[in-house]
C-alpha cells in the first residue's frame, strides 16, 4: 500500500507540474531550437556574428536595469504607502496602479501619445504656459518613454509583492529597533530592508525579466534605433526566416535569465526571515501627523498623474470626437460601431465574444496557474537544490514568446487533440507565462510557515492533505489570492503568444483592439480606443470584485 | 463557506462556458461536409455574404485561419510545409513571392478566371501563385496641414529633400513593416542598388522620422489620423484617404488625406493566392482560388481590405472611384531581385538610417 | 529616601472604545526594581509600550526626573524594552543584535565591541556571539535579548514577562540569574509579570494592576501579609473563602458556617454589626497552631495530601463542606479528620459587596 507520507505527496505534486511544463515548455522549445540549430555550421561563419549578438544583448540589459531602478524609485514608496495606511479611495489607486499591466501596448502607446505626444495635453500645456510654437517635449520613440512605459508597467507588480510582504511583516522588531535608538531611516535601511529583502528581489526580479523579455514598448514605443534580443528574435524568425541566429538569440536570453535568476534568487535564500504571517494587520492605520498627511497626498498626486490620467486621457479620446471645423464633440459613436458588424464582416467580432474570449481564457489560466503554482511550491519545500529549481521554473519568464510561439506551432499543430480545439493552447501558453510569477509569489510565503506547526498538526493526527488544506492554505491564502489575481491579469493582457495561436473565431480583446489599429479612419481609431477602455472597465471591475469578495477580512 | 460556494459556480459557470463555445465545432458536422482551411495574413477581411455563397454552392466549411503579416505567415507556412497548416495560403505578396515560389510551397493551378486578369499582375507564368488584389504604397499628406500654411505638395522623391519638408515625413522600419519595405523598394527602383543611400542620407538630413510600424506611423505621428502627430507626411496605402472618408464619425464631402502620386514615389504591391502542396482538398481549393478571382470576391475586396481587385471586371466602389489617387507608373522591381538582395539592402538602409 | 526617577502621572488608555487603563499613578525610585504584577489583558505591556514611548496615552503624562517626557521621540528615550517574544532581529547573528543599541546611538567601533563582549559575558553568551539568533533556543534567546537591552546602558530598563515563554526549569534557572543581573545593573527596572512568585522573587516594589487600576502598591511582604482587597487576595492564590457576617466590631468576630471566629481587625476597613463579609483563611494557616483559648477552631476531613519538596499540599473537606486547601510541614494521612486552631491574624476579612472602585488603594 502507498504509504502517503509528506514528503512523497509534497513530490508527486512538485512532479505534475513538472510534467506540466515538460510538456508544454521544453518540448516545444526543443523542437524549436532543434530546427534552428539544423543549419547551424553555415550559420557560425558569418561575420560580425558577435556584434548581432552583443549588441542587442547590451542595450537589453541596459534598459531593463534602468527601468527596474526607476521601478524602485516609483514602487518602494508606494508600497510603503499602501501597507502603512489607511485612506480614502485606496481601491481605487491600488486597481489603478494594477490597470496598465493588461493594456496591450498599442494602447499603451496611444494613451501616452494622448498625454504626452506632439500634441498631447501636457505639450499643449506647456506651450500655453510658456509660449512657444513647437512642442517642448519629444520624448515619443526616445529611451525615456520606453523607461516610463516599463515603470507604468512594472510598478504594480513591485507594489503588491512588496506591498503584501511589508504588510505581513511583524512590527516588533522595528519597535525594538526604535527603543534601541533607531530613527526612522536607521530602522527602514537595518531593519525593515532586509527583512523585505526577499520579497524586493522576488519582485525584481520578475520586473527585470518582464522588461528584459519587452517586446511591443521597444517596438512600438521606442522605435526602430532600439533593439533588444526580443525585437531581434522577431525580427529574425518571422521576418527574415533565419532561424538559426533566432535560435542562438533565444538561447543567448535564456542563459542571462538563468544566470541572473540563479544568483538573485541564491543570495535570498541563506538563512533568515521565518516569520508568521501576521494577520492582525497592526500596520494598517490613517495617517497621523501632518507630515504623513502631505506626503501621502503628494504620493497620491503622483499615481493619479502618472498611472490614472492615461487611462482618463484614452477615455476621453473614445467618447470625444474632432470634427472638421476643429470643435471638440461628446460622442457615443464609437462605443455604438464597436456593436454593429457594418460591413457584414465574416471576421467581425462583437466585443461581447471577444470579451466572453478573454474573460474564458483568463479564468482558466487563473485555476490552471494557481493549482499547478502551488503543486510547484510545495515541490520545492520538498526539495533540496531549491535555487537551482527555482531558476529554472523561471525561465518561461524569460523565454521568447516569439520563440515558444512558433514552438507551439510546430510541434502542437499535428496533435489531433488541438487541431479541434486549438483554443486550449491559448490558456497553456498564457498559464507558461503567468507560472513563474505565481510560484515565485507562493514560494516565499509557503516556506515563511514554520514547519512546527505542520509537525504539530501531524501530531495531532491531521493527515498530509488535511495539514496542507487546514494549516498552509489559510495562512498563505492571501499569497494565493495575489498570485492568481495575476495570473488573471497576464492572461487578460498577454498578446504576443497569443498571436501565435488565435483562431479568428476566438479572439482575445487585445487581439481584436490590434486589429482596429491596423486600419485608417477616425471611426475604426475610435473603435479601438472604445475597446480598450471596456477591457480596461472589465478588467478593473474583475479585480475589485475578486478583491473585495475574496479577501475581505483584510483592510488593506 | 457561502460565498466560497458563489465563487466556485461563477468559476465553473464560465469556464464551462469556454469549453462548451469550445467543443461547438466539433459538433453537428454535416457527414458530408467537407472543410478547406484558408491560411491569410492578418489582415484579411470578407463579407458573410460572399462567404457564405460560396459555402452553400459547394457544401463546404471554409476555415480562415489569420497567421500574422505577410512574412510571419509565410514563415509559418515554409516552416510546417512538410506538414502543412491549410489547403490555401493567401496572402504572399510581390516582395516575398520569390521565397514561396523556392521554397516550393505551391501547386499549380491554371485557373479559367486568369483570363480576366491583365498581364502586369501575373508575375508567376507557371501560375503557382496566382494574384488576387494590388494596392499601391504611397506617401499620404495633411491636407489641411498644406493648406493653411500655403505649403506646396512635394510631387517627386526629390522634392522631399527640400528644406520646407524638414521633419515633415514618417516612413516605417523596412525591416518590420510592409509598407515600410515598400517605400524603400520604391527609392531602390529611383535611385538604384547604387543610389539609393545616398538619397536615404540625405533624406535622414531632412529629419525624416522612422518608426516601427503602420500603426505607429499613421496614429501616433501622421497630423490627419486620430493620432493627431507632429508630420504630415506619412508612408502609408493609396486607399488610406477612402478609409477616411468611409470610417469617418461624421459625413465628410472631401477626404482629409491624398497620396502623393509622382514619379516612382509609389510602390504597387500585389497578392497572391496559392494552393498549398500535398493538399487532400485539391479539387475545394481550386474551386476556391477561382472563387478569389471572380468578380463577386473581388468587388467585395475592396471595402474589406482596402485593396483593389485585379479582375478587370470588378467595379470599384464609389468612395474609391472619388478619393483615391491611382498612380500611372509606379516603381516596380523584379521579383526575384527583391527575394535576393532585400535582406542586404535592409541591413545598409540600417546602417545608413537607424545608426 | 531614593530619588524618583520616573512618574507616571493619571495615564489613562482606551482599547478599541474599552478602558484599559483608568488615570494610573506610579513612581519608580531609582535603583530600585518595581514588579508590576496583574493577569493578562490588565494592561500592564500597554503601560511599559506607553513608558518607553511606542504608545501615547491618551491622557496623563510621564515624567523623567520631574521632566515630562510624553512627547520625546521612542528613540531619543534611551529606555530599554525587553520584549515578551523577545523581538530579535532574525537577520543577524548574536553579536549583531547586542551591538544594535550602541551603534544606533553612535558609538565608537572598539567600544561597541568592548560593550558586546562585557554583556554577552554578563548573560553568559560569550560562547554565541557569532551564532545566527533563528538558531537559538528559548532560553539562550531570552539571554540575548537581554544582553541587547542593557547594551546601550539605559536609564531604565523594562522588562516583558521576559520568563513568559519558558518552560518551569528554565523559569526557575533563569529567573535566579536575571535577578542577579538586576541586582548588579544597579538600573531602575519595570519588570512585567503575572506570575505572583515571580514578581515576589524579583520585585522590590509590586504594584498588583487590574481592572485598570493599580489595586495595590507595596513591598511584597506588605502585600503578601495584607492583601488590599478580595480580588488581590484571590489573585495571590487565598483560596480558602467562606462567607460570614460581623457579629462584633472589637475585636473583630464574626459568624460563619464554620463557627465563629475571631479576626485581627483590618484597620483599613470600619466594619459594623450585622455587616456580610468573607473572610479569607490563609493557607499556612494551619502551620503555627499556639494553644490558645479554644477560638478560631477548624476542623476538617483530609481528602488529599501531596509533597511539594519543601511541604504538603493539604486538601481538607472542611465541616460545612467547602474545601480548603492548606500549606503543611506536617505529612499526614488520607482520610484522617483533624482540628486546628488558627490564630486571627491568619484570617483576612473583606467586605462582600466590593465592587472596583473600592479595590482602588495607593501609596
Amino acid at each position: 500500500m502507498l504509504h502517503f507520507t509528506k514528503r512523497r505527496i509534497f513530490f508527486l505534486l512538485g512532479l505534475i507540474t513538472t510534467l506540466f511544463l515538460a510538456a508544454f515548455y521544453v518540448l516545444p522549445l526543443g523542437v524549436i531550437l532543434q530546427k534552428a540549430f539544423e543549419g547551424f555550421r553555415a550559420f557560425l561563419l558569418v561575420d560580425g556574428l558577435l556584434k548581432k549578438i552583443g549588441s542587442p544583448l547590451v542595450f537589453t540589459v541596459y534598459q531593463a536595469g534602468l527601468s527596474v531602478l526607476l521601478t524602485v524609485v516609483v514602487g518602494l514608496p508606494t508600497a510603503y504607502a499602501f501597507s502603512h495606511f489607511d485612506f480614502k479611495g485606496k481601491n481605487f489607486f491600488r486597481t489603478a496602479v494594477t490597470l496598465p499591466f493588461i493594456l496591450p501596448t498599442v494602447v499603451v502607446a496611444a494613451a501616452f501619445n494622448s498625454l504626452l505626444g506632439s500634441n498631447g495635453w501636457l505639450n499643449l500645456l506647456l506651450m500655453r504656459v510658456f509660449h512657444v510654437e513647437t512642442s517642448p517635449l519629444q520624448i515619443m520613440n526616445t529611451l525615456i518613454v520606453i523607461l516610463l512605459a516599463h515603470v507604468f508597467y512594472n510598478t504594480s507588480v513591485f507594489v503588491r509583492v512588496v506591498g503584501a510582504a511589508w504588510a505581513q511583516l511583524e512590527t516588533e522588531q522595528e519597535q525594538a529597533a526604535s527603543v534601541l535608538g533607531a530613527n526612522a531611516w536607521q530602522r527602514f535601511y537595518w531593519i525593515t530592508l532586509p527583512l523585505l529583502k526577499k520579497s524586493i528581489v522576488s519582485a525584481l526580479l520578475m520586473v527585470f525579466l518582464f522588461d528584459f523579455t519587452s517586446f511591443g514598448v521597444i517596438l512600438l514605443l521606442g522605435g526602430p534605433a532600439y533593439n533588444t534580443l526580443e525585437v531581434e528574435i522577431y525580427l529574425q524568425t518571422t521576418q527574415l526566416l533565419n532561424l538559426p541566429l533566432a535560435g542562438v538569440l533565444s538561447v543567448v536570453q535564456l542563459l542571462v535569465t538563468f544566470l541572473i535568476s540563479w544568483s538573485l534568487l541564491r543570495d535570498t535564500h541563506t538563512g533568515v526571515v521565518t516569520f508568521l504571517p501576521d494577520v492582525k494587520n497592526e500596520r494598517i492605520k490613517k495617517p497621523a501627523t501632518g507630515q504623513q498627511k502631505i506626503l501621502l497626498a503628494l504620493l497620491l498626486i503622483f499615481l493619479f498623474l502618472f498611472f490614472v490620467l492615461p487611462e482618463i486621457s484614452l477615455f476621453f479620446r473614445s467618447v470625444v470626437m474632432v470634427d472638421t471645423a476643429g470643435t471638440a464633440k461628446f460622442t457615443a459613436d464609437f462605443y455604438y460601431e464597436l456593436f454593429q458588424n457594418t460591413r457584414a464582416s465574416l471576421l467581425y467580432v462583437s466585443p461581447f465574444r471577444a470579451l466572453k474570449n478573454s474573460l474564458s481564457y483568463a479564468l482558466v489560466t487563473m485555476v490552471l496557474a494557481g493549482i499547478l503554482g502551488v503543486m510547484a511550491a510545495y515541490g520545492l519545500l520538498n526539495s533540496k537544490r531549491v535555487k537551482l529549481l527555482r531558476a529554472l521554473l523561471i525561465l518561461p519568464l524569460g523565454t521568447s514568446s516569439v520563440t515558444l510561439g512558433l514552438g507551439f506551432l510546430l510541434t502542437f499543430t499535428g496533435v489531433s487533440l488541438f487541431q479541434r480545439t486549438p483554443q486550449i493552447l491559448i490558456p497553456i501558453a498564457h498559464t507558461l507565462v503567468a507560472l513563474p510569477v505565481v510560484i515565485n509569489t507562493l514560494y516565499p510565503a509557503f516556506s515563511a510557515i514554520p514547519e512546527n506547526l505542520r509537525d504539530a498538526a501531524g501530531n495531532l493526527g491531521a493527515a498530509p492533505l488535511q495539514i496542507l488544506s487546514k494549516i498552509d492554505l489559510p495562512l498563505v491564502r492571501r499569497s494565493i489570492l495575489v498570485s492568481a489575481l495575476y495570473a488573471f491579469i497576464l492572461s487578460l493582457g498577454e498578446f504576443g503568444a497569443t498571436s501565435f495561436l488565435t483562431r479568428p473565431e476566438y479572439p482575445t480583446m487585445p487581439v481584436v483592439i490590434y486589429r482596429y489599429l491596423n486600419l485608417p479612419g477616425v471611426l475604426n481609431y475610435g473603435q479601438a480606443i472604445a475597446m480598450a477602455c471596456i477591457l480596461l472597465a472589465v478588467c478593473a471591475l474583475s479585480m475589485l470584485f475578486m478583491e473585495r469578495l475574496l479577501l475581505k477580512d483584510k483592510k488593506s | 463557506m457561502r460565498k466560497k460556494i458563489v465563487i466556485s459556480i461563477i468559476v465553473a459557470a464560465l469556464s464551462s462556458m469556454f469549453v462548451l463555445s469550445a467543443c461547438k465545432g466539433a459538433s453537428a458536422t454535416d457527414m458530408e461536409q467537407r472543410t478547406l482551411t484558408v491560411l491569410t495574413h492578418d489582415s484579411f477581411a470578407i463579407s458573410e455574404t460572399v462567404i457564405a455563397q460560396f459555402e452553400q454552392e459547394n457544401n463546404v466549411e471554409v476555415n480562415f485561419v489569420l497567421s500574422g503579416d505577410t512574412g510571419s505567415a509565410l514563415n509559418k507556412i515554409i516552416l510546417t510545409k512538410d506538414a502543412p497548416l491549410g489547403d490555401v495560403f493567401y496572402g504572399v505578396d510581390n516582395t516575398f513571392l520569390s521565397r514561396a515560389l523556392e521554397e516550393e510551397i505551391f501547386e499549380s493551378y491554371n485557373s479559367p478566371l486568369l483570363s480576366e486578369v491583365p498581364e502586369q499582375f501575373r508575375l508567376d507564368d507557371q501560375n503557382r501563385a496566382l494574384p488576387v488584389d494590388y494596392g499601391d504604397i504611397c506617401i499620404n499628406y495633411d491636407k489641411s496641414y498644406f493648406a493653411t500654411r500655403n505649403l506646396t505638395i512635394p510631387q517627386s522623391l526629390d522634392d522631399l529633400l527640400k528644406p520646407e519638408y524638414k521633419g515633415l515625413l514618417v516612413v516605417e522600419n523596412p525591416a518590420v513593416s510592409s509598407p515600410g519595405l515598400a517605400f524603400m523598394l520604391a527609392t531602390i527602383a529611383h535611385f538604384g542598388e547604387d543610389g539609393y543611400l545616398d538619397y536615404w542620407r540625405a533624406l535622414k538630413e531632412n529629419g525624416v522620422v522612422v518608426v516601427n510600424d503602420w500603426s505607429a506611423a499613421y496614429y501616433t505621428n501622421f497630423s490627419a489620423s486620430s493620432g493627431k502627430g507632429p508630420q504630415p507626411m506619412a508612408v502609408s496605402y493609396a486607399t488610406s484617404p477612402a478609409a477616411e472618408v468611409i470610417y469617418a464619425a461624421e459625413a465628410l464631402e472631401e477626404a482629409p488625406t491624398a497620396s502623393i502620386i509622382g514619379e516612382d514615389t509609389c510602390f504597387r504591391q500585389i497578392e497572391f493566392v496559392g494552393i498549398l502542396q500535398n493538399t487532400p482538398n485539391r479539387d475545394l481549393a481550386e474551386k476556391f482560388v477561382d472563387f478569389m478571382l471572380d468578380v463577386s470576391f473581388q468587388e467585395d475586396i475592396p471595402l474589406n481590405m482596402f485593396m483593389l481587385p485585379v479582375n478587370r471586371n470588378a467595379q470599384l466602389p464609389e468612395e474609391f472611384v472619388n478619393y483615391i489617387q491611382i498612380p500611372d507608373a509606379p516603381a516596380a522591381l523584379p521579383y526575384e531581385q527583391i527575394s535576393a538582395s532585400r535582406e542586404s539592402w535592409i541591413e545598409d538602409w540600417q546602417e545608413v538610417v537607424l545608426k | 529616601m531614593k530619588e524618583t526617577c520616573l512618574s507616571i502621572r493619571a495615564v489613562s488608555k482606551d482599547y478599541e472604545g474599552v478602558p484599559l487603563l483608568r488615570k494610573i499613578d506610579l513612581d519608580l525610585h531609582e535603583q530600585e526594581t518595581l514588579c508590576l504584577l496583574g493577569p493578562s489583558g490588565s494592561g500592564k505591556s500597554t503601560l511599559l509600550r506607553i513608558i518607553a514611548g511606542l504608545e501615547r496615552a491618551d491622557e496623563g503624562n510621564i515624567l523623567w526626573y520631574g521632566m515630562d517626557i510624553s512627547d520625546v521621540a521612542v528613540e531619543k528615550r534611551n529606555f530599554g524594552l525587553m520584549f515578551q517574544d523577545y523581538a530579535l532581529f532574525p537577520h543577524m547573528n548574536v553579536a549583531e543584535n547586542v551591538a544594535f543599541g550602541p551603534r544606533m546611538r553612535g558609538w565608537k567601533a572598539e567600544a561597541v565591541q568592548e560593550r558586546v563582549e562585557q554583556t554577552l559575558r554578563i548573560v553568559r553568551m560569550e560562547k554565541f556571539r557569532d551564532r545566527q539568533v533563528v538558531d537559538l533556543s528559548g532560553g539562550e534567546k531570552q539571554r540575548v535579548a537581554l544582553a541587547r537591552t542593557v547594551a546601550p546602558n539605559p536609564d531604565l530598563l523594562m522588562l516583558d514577562e521576559p520568563l513568559g515563554a519558558l518552560d518551569k526549569a528554565l523559569r526557575d534557572e533563569l529567573g535566579q540569574v536575571l535577578h542577579e543581573i538586576l541586582r548588579e545593573l544597579k538600573i531602575p527596572t519595570v519588570y512585567v509579570t503575572h506570575d505572583q512568585e515571580e514578581a515576589f522573587t524579583v520585585g522590590d516594589r509590586v504594584a498588583v494592576l487590574n481592572f485598570g487600576k493599580i489595586l495595590q502598591l507595596g513591598t511584597p511582604e506588605e502585600i503578601y501579609s495584607s492583601p488590599a482587597s478580595l480580588w488581590v487576595a484571590g489573585f495571590l492564590g487565598f483560596s480558602n473563602q467562606v462567607p460570614a457576617r460581623v457579629i462584633q466590631r472589637n475585636p473583630l468576630q464574626v459568624s460563619t458556617s464554620m463557627g465563629n471566629f475571631f479576626v485581627e481587625h483590618d484597620s483599613r476597613e470600619r466594619f459594623a454589626e450585622r455587616d456580610d463579609v468573607i473572610l479569607v483563611i490563609r493557607p499556612e494557616a494551619i502551620r503555627s497552631a499556639p494553644k490558645m483559648n479554644g477560638q478560631n477552631l477548624l476542623s476538617g476531613l483530609i481528602r488529599d495530601s501531596q509533597f511539594r519538596g519543601d511541604g504538603y499540599r493539604l486538601t481538607l473537606q472542611m465541616e460545612n463542606d467547602l474545601i480548603f486547601h492548606f500549606h503543611d510541614t506536617m505529612r499526614r494521612d488520607r482520610g484522617d479528620r483533624i482540628s486546628f486552631e488558627i490564630p486571627p491574624s491568619a484570617i483576612l476579612c473583606y467586605p462582600a459587596h466590593e465592587t472596583e472602585d473600592h479595590d482602588r488603594k495607593a501609596q
